[in-house]
């Protein structure tokens, strides 16, 4: 295996309803990585993309997103209807095969173009699910109940998530939920799709993240601390929430486990929980304990959610911490599909 | 197919809300005063109609200052469409020909009208025909069509390199 | 061709001068279903709900076409009831113009009597306060049943009617 460290983070600025097409969105981010690895972009010699198209409404869209690459020579691109972070997964693997050394990993979302808790129901099976047309929000408010019904999640665990949420965001400039409030005071807010309530769910951003990642004969002199890429897995779940157990995530055990995050102490981690109650059975499912590992310094998900960024944001985020000297070791995680279907893990470490 | 096997039909329609970005306004606010608006790359320095996005998809940098292009133009390619397809508005055979406006550096596409399919060709100038102003919007569809101009046809060395 | 729903192109002006226009993506899918979900709709187009019985003896409704575990063609059919139990639920404050309930309503993984796996519909309650996890509830099929998910218009609580 080839060492592979991420060396630079940027994301743009989370917004609610932003008016850039999303290659203007795009184009300041990708200038913004490679200034901050001090790199041109005739070094990054891989470029790959995360984004969906039911999002911008239009098919193939992210061929218009190259506009924003200067693909000129022509460049190797690929690109995963997915999160950015399977799109870093992707350049990893193309690193690993020594087809390239440096890439640039990017993913952008504009949540605001239409109406996303409905859109994303298309995700599900197209035969017996989707025409009923559940919404995406009522199948994680299902999750939730099966968990709490299961004991393995309280509301006041939900609870005190959100509260640590927002008060981490107070610390990031870049989030869409602000004002802390403690668990008793979420708890006394209505539920809306019950048995959640709206601090609950995400706040929807557009938005943007890209970064690069390189091998080590290069990762020094992009990084003063790169964060070491030491292990990397992802699985998937069934699609039919019928025959999984939704108070847990098998996908999320089996992709911790391959990535090794319990063989040592995790000092972060940054966790693509964009539902309070997925950061408690996220963590539980990947061995993670919350009381002593500091979980999602940035507010994470809840508190600012460009979709198809923002797990990608959680692989940066967990990168800051070692670029920062904040952390040894992290825990980079995003997931996708309903109810935490599908889940990718890595194990980020400074030494 | 087999007559066992059922078909369902599950329509899905989705509703959004488009910008066209401020990249792209100087040229969609052209349109609606029947200017054509294309814009130069800082680094690259070639002109863009449409300047899709406010980018210079070579350069990958923001474009920067504003060129009226146009209106007249040379027929760069073309094809003769003789296929009839769902939704089709145009009478068949009708051609649809990348043109380069006069100033730019990026063919744009359009149909070719009020001649023969079989006569147009490579090199041939053609002008926009409007609709009338008190219809026109900040789009393209303003011009209805290209005719010929009747001019000599370009030299191919003018266009060789923006085919 | 408009899609049906088409809104009247009228752009408005963003902040920072961008054009702005609604869009509406309009896909009429006509989809062939395969054998089992074939036979599936088209018994609820009877008012019959039956699911296809796995390796593990398990009842899986709507039916899976491959075991779950060994990839094995499932074929075994088997008769379920139109009543249940409702295993987890959330409610639906404002339903989609796509829904078949137009009111509030609940949505549930519902075990059907001689299942083993649950599926997905909306349950109509009156209010919120009426839903609860292991609750029992019966189909309400629509007036005029299709092959289609939605011969099933909804399930309402099992005592509903007395």
């Amino acid at each position: 295996m080839r060492d592979v460290a991420i060396v630079a983070y940027i994301e743009g600025q989370n917004t609610s309803a932003t008016t850039l097409s999303p290659v203007e969105m795009i184009v300041p981010v990708v200038h913004e990585v490679l200034k901050r690895a001090n790199v041109q972009r005739s070094d990054i010699d891989f470029w790959c993309h995360g984004s969906c198209d039911y999002m911008t409404g239009q098919p193939f869209s992210f061929v218009s997103a190259v506009d924003a690459l200067g693909a000129w020579p022509p460049i190797m691109e690929s690109h995963v209807e997915m999160d950015g972070a399977w799109a870093l997964y992707e350049a990893w693997v193309k690193i690993q095969t020594g087809e390239a050394n440096t890439a640039l990993v990017f993913g952008n979302g504009k949540s605001s173009a239409g109406d996303m808790n409905r859109a994303l129901t298309l995700q599900l099976d197209p035969y017996v699910v989707a025409p009923l047309w559940p919404g995406f929000r009522s199948l994680e408010a299902m999750g939730a109940r099966a968990a709490i019904d299961a004991g393995t999640v309280t509301e006041r665990q939900m609870a005190d998530v959100v509260s640590r949420s927002l008060r981490d965001a107070a610390d990031n400039p870049n989030v869409l939920a602000y004002g802390y409030r403690d668990a008793d005071e979420l708890l006394d807010e209505p539920m809306t799709a019950n048995p959640l309530r709206a601090h609950d769910c995400p706040a929807m951003a557009d938005g943007v993240a890209a970064i690069i990642i390189t091998t080590a004969d290069r990762a020094l002199e992009m990084c003063d601390r790169p964060a070491w890429i030491r292990g990397i897995d992802h699985r998937i779940d069934f699609q039919n929430l019928g025959l999984r157990d939704l108070s847990r995530s098998n996908s999320a055990a089996l992709a911790s486990f391959h990535a090794g995050v319990t063989k040592d102490k995790v000092d972060v981690a940054e966790l693509h929980a964009t539902y309070s109650h997925h950061e408690i059975i996220l963590a539980q499912s990947m061995g993670i304990d919350r009381s002593t590992t500091r979980m999602m310094p940035s507010g994470g998900a809840l508190v600012a959610n460009p979709l198809m960024a923002a797990g990608l944001a959680r692989f940066g985020q967990a990168a800051r911490q070692i670029f920062k000297g904040n952390a040894d070791r992290a825990v980079a995680h995003a997931a996708q599909g309903a109810c935490l279907q599908q889940n990718i893990v890595a194990v980020l470490e400074g030494n | 197919m087999a007559d066992d096997i059922l078909r369902i039909r599950t329509p899905i329609g989705i509703d959004y809300t488009w910008s066209s970005g401020p990249g792209s306004v100087v040229y969609m606010r052209g349109l609606e005063n029947g200017k054509l608006i294309g814009r130069r790359c800082p680094d690259c320095e070639l002109v863009y109609f449409p300047p899709r996005n406010g980018i210079c998809p070579r350069c990958g940098v923001l474009l920067a200052a504003e060129v009226e292009v146009g209106p007249r133009g040379t027929i760069t390619t073309f094809c003769v469409v003789n296929v009839p397809f769902l939704g089709q508005t145009i009478k068949i055979p009708y051609v649809a020909a990348t043109i380069l406006l006069d100033g730019a550096d990026i063919g744009m596409q359009h149909l070719i009208q009020e001649c023969e399919a079989a006569d147009v060709r490579m090199g041939m100038r053609v002008e926009p025909v409007w609709k009338d102003k008190s219809e026109w919007t900040p789009s393209l569809e303003n011009i209805l069509y290209y005719k010929p101009t009747g001019e000599p046809d370009a030299d191919f060395d003018v266009y060789a390199r923006h085919l | 061709m408009a899609a049906p729903g088409t809104p009247p192109i009228i752009a408005t002006v963003g902040p920072d001068g961008s054009l702005m226009a609604p869009l509406r993506l309009f896909y009429p899918y006509d989809r062939t279903v395969g054998a089992v979900i074939g036979r599936f709709l088209t018994s609820l187009a009877e008012k019959k709900i039956e699911g296809t019985r796995g390796v593990d003896a398990s009842v899986h409704v709507p039916p899976l076409e491959f075991d779950p575990a060994t990839g094995a063609a499932l074929t075994e059919w088997v008769a379920v009831g139109d009543t249940g139990l409702v295993l987890t639920w959330s409610w639906q404050p404002e339903p989609f113009a796509d829904n078949t309930l137009q009111q509030p309503f609940a949505w549930a993984l519902i075990l059907l009597d001689g299942a083993d796996t649950p599926m997905l519909h909306a349950v109509r309650v009156a209010s919120v306060s009426e839903m609860s996890t292991g609750m029992r509830v019966r189909a309400v099929w629509a007036a005029e049943p299709t092959p289609s998910i939605t011969a099933i218009m909804c399930f309402e609580p099992e005592d509903a009617h007395g």
